[in-house]
């Protein structure tokens, strides 16, 4: 038997002490099989981003146990963690979460010099991205002189040069038009074909119709978990 | 790799890079050159006193109403029983004068009158030529040793030896220039010609008294027995009132006191203004605390090690004060060859040191700091970090 690329097993993260105290996850168990492409919805402040974040390994529960392709994420050290955030995940952040005055290749270029790949070769697949995400024009261009649109295309084009096995994305189309929103969602069924494993955050009802398998998020409790299809 | 990373860190903030480096620059330029001008002053002034020699007093009339010092007292300064340690005595008299020679002109500030062992005890030799001799002396013979200026005034080019120049209106011939003198003072120490006592009085002064009276000691050990001996002798003929006497060592040990004290104030000083220096590095690297935790969180996130995010940091900041220190030194270098208020700034290599080590320290620690602060915490944290 294959064992699940990502297993969560009662999982809570409380935020903040006493009255202020914040129950953002209260108990999440799921399993999410090699391949599968699975969308979680949810309303705002549901603990979708919660939940993203510690699938991520970016930050811990406050109780349960994560399995990241069958290991204990609470057992890695620093420099294992960085590797399977660099070698197996491509995290899409909500907020995009690019780095300041850096161009929009250098921020795609970032994952591959942190695995160490040679300069041409880098270049190479930073502007090969760009071109997926329909950016290559903008490569040289900073943050701060793209449109909101733009840099969430930046973000997506980053986590997906290294070609992850496993992509996270947290809202990943909020700030896309319908094109745009097709165009990345198309990036997204290729992978979902080549056999990589997605969770994609949304809102919108379109987007969660093309997943494989859709979860419903309320109050930190998961209420639905249905496959779409095989 | 690392050093990729930092490089194009630094590249990415030119502003922030060039504000730190300023900073930095200026404390370390400012230390330097603070010490430097007050270890200038003070070689200025102990170099001004020594060259008056150290084995010698110097008599000088006090009194308001003219001078009470004669020959005759000067005489009797050279007395082997009461002023055994006295090894030569010569009286002098200066006045300005204008030396003439073939229509150019010049006016020396201090025109000496004196006697030939006066070259010795004021540790002035004479460059070429030769002084002139007891012998002169007695004779009245008018001859002259000029100092370096005037000789290069009156005889730009030329030789001035066995020419003869006008002074007051009588004919004296120069036997003789001084060796130069480095002028560490406010007047120039070359401007200056020295002749027989009798000469100069019969032509310049006139037989009144003398200006001062150089008294020189057997050795630098004597100096102190001989002021008090020549004080015994003076107490003979003159009240006390009306002499003063000037003793170098004495002199160069009070001055070089006061100059250390400078030295010490500039110090402190210079040490305020590199804490200044320091705490606006400490406040740039601090404002970018924010940016820069967001940014390792990002880095993180993207799968860096720690250690590499260390390693970056660590690079840029102490890139950012070595380059800032060194171009700290190379601007109080370039500022020390020139003066600054009349001091030519002589750099203490220890302050050099001090200034490079504490400002890269600070830089160092501030920028390092907060990256290593930042790279241990998770990449969420960091990136929610306000
Ligand atoms: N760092 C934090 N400190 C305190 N509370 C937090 C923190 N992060 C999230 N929360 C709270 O946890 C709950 C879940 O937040 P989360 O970001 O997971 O929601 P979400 O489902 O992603 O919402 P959205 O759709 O608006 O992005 C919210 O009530 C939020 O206020
Ligand atoms: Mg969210």
């Amino acid at each position: 038997m294959r064992r699940p690329v990502l297993d969560v097993r009662d999982l809570t993260k409380t935020y903040g002490e006493g009255e202020a105290t914040v129950h953002a996850l209260r108990g999440v168990s799921m399993t999410v099989e090699r391949g599968d492409y699975v969308a979680i919805m949810g309303s705002s402040g549901s603990g979708k981003s919660t939940l993203m974040n510690i699938l991520g390994a970016l930050d811990v529960p406050t109780t349960g146990t994560y399995l990241l392709d069958g290991v204990d994420v609470s057992d890695l050290a620093d420099r294992q963690l960085a590797l399977a955030r660099n070698r197996l995940i491509g995290f899409i952040f909500q907020a995009f979460n690019l780095i300041p005055r850096m161009s929009a290749a250098g921020n795609v270029e970032l994952p591959l010099a942190y695995a160490g790949i040679k300069p041409d070769e880098r270049r190479r697949r930073a502007r090969a991205a760009l071109d997926v995400v329909g950016l290559a024009e903008r490569a040289r261009h900073e943050p701060n002189q793209l449109s909101g649109g733009q840099q969430q295309r930046v973000a997506v084009a980053r986590a997906l040069v290294t070609e992850p096995a496993l992509l996270l994305a947290d809202e990943p189309t909020g700030n896309l038009d319908t094109r745009s929103t097709e165009d990345v969602l198309d990036v997204f069924d290729q992978l979902s074909a080549a056999g990589r494993t997605i969770v994609i955050i949304t809102h919108e009802p379109e987007v969660g119709a093309r997943a494989k398998r859709l979860i419903r998020l309320v109050d930190g409790r998961i209420v639905h978990d249905v496959r779409q299809r095989p | 790799m690392s050093l990729t990373f930092a490089l194009r860190g630094l590249s990415a903030n030119k502003l922030r890079s060039s504000l730190t480096m300023l900073g930095i620059l200026i404390g370390v330029a400012a230390v330097i050159l603070l010490v430097a001008v007050g270890n200038g002053s003070a070689k200025a002034i102990s170099d001004r006193i020594e060259a008056l020699g150290t084995n010698t007093i110097t008599v000088m009339s006090a009194g308001r109403t003219g001078s009470a010092l004669t020959t005759e007292t000067a005489g009797a300064l050279a007395d082997p029983v009461l002023a055994p340690d006295v090894r030569s005595v010569s009286p002098v008299v200066s006045a300005s004068a204008t030396v003439t020679y073939e229509g150019a002109d010049h006016e020396v500030s201090s025109f000496v009158g004196t006697t030939p062992g006066w070259f010795a005890a004021s540790n002035t030799p004479v460059g070429r030529g030769a002084a002139f001799t007891t012998d002169d002396e007695a004779q009245g013979r008018r001859v002259v040793v000029l100092g370096p200026t005037v000789a290069e005034e009156l005889f730009p080019g030329a030789d001035p030896i066995d020419q003869q120049v006008t002074v007051g209106g009588a004919l004296f011939t120069v036997i003789g220039v001084l060796a130069g003198k480095s002028s560490t003072g406010f007047q120039d120490a070359n401007d200056t010609a020295v002749a027989p006592l009798t000469a100069v009085r019969q032509v310049l002064t006139g037989y009144g008294s003398l200006n001062s009276i150089l008294v020189e000691a057997s050795s630098p050990a004597q100096v102190d027995a001989v002021q008090s001996q020549v004080s015994t002798i003076l107490g003979l003929s003159l009240d006390e009132t009306q002499y003063r006497i000037q003793n170098a060592s004495q002199l160069l040990e009070t001055q070089t006191e006061t100059a250390d004290t400078f030295t010490t104030l500039l110090g402190a000083v210079a040490a305020i203004s590199l804490l200044v220096g320091g705490i606006g590095i400490t406040n740039i690297m601090l404002v970018t605390v924010t940016e820069r935790t967001r940014e390792i969180g990002i880095r993180k996130a993207l799968g860096a090690p720690r250690r590499v995010i260390l390693t970056q940091f660590m690079i840029e900041a102490t890139l950012l004060s070595v380059l800032g220190g060194l171009l700290g030194v190379a601007a109080a270098l370039i500022g020390s060859s020139f003066e600054i208020v009349g001091v030519r700034p002589v750099i203490v290599p220890s302050s050099v040191g001090l200034a490079l080590g504490v400002s890269i320290a600070i830089g160092l620690f501030f920028g390092g700091l907060p990256a290593a602060r930042a790279a241990r915490l998770r990449p969420i944290d960091a990136l929610r970090y306000e």
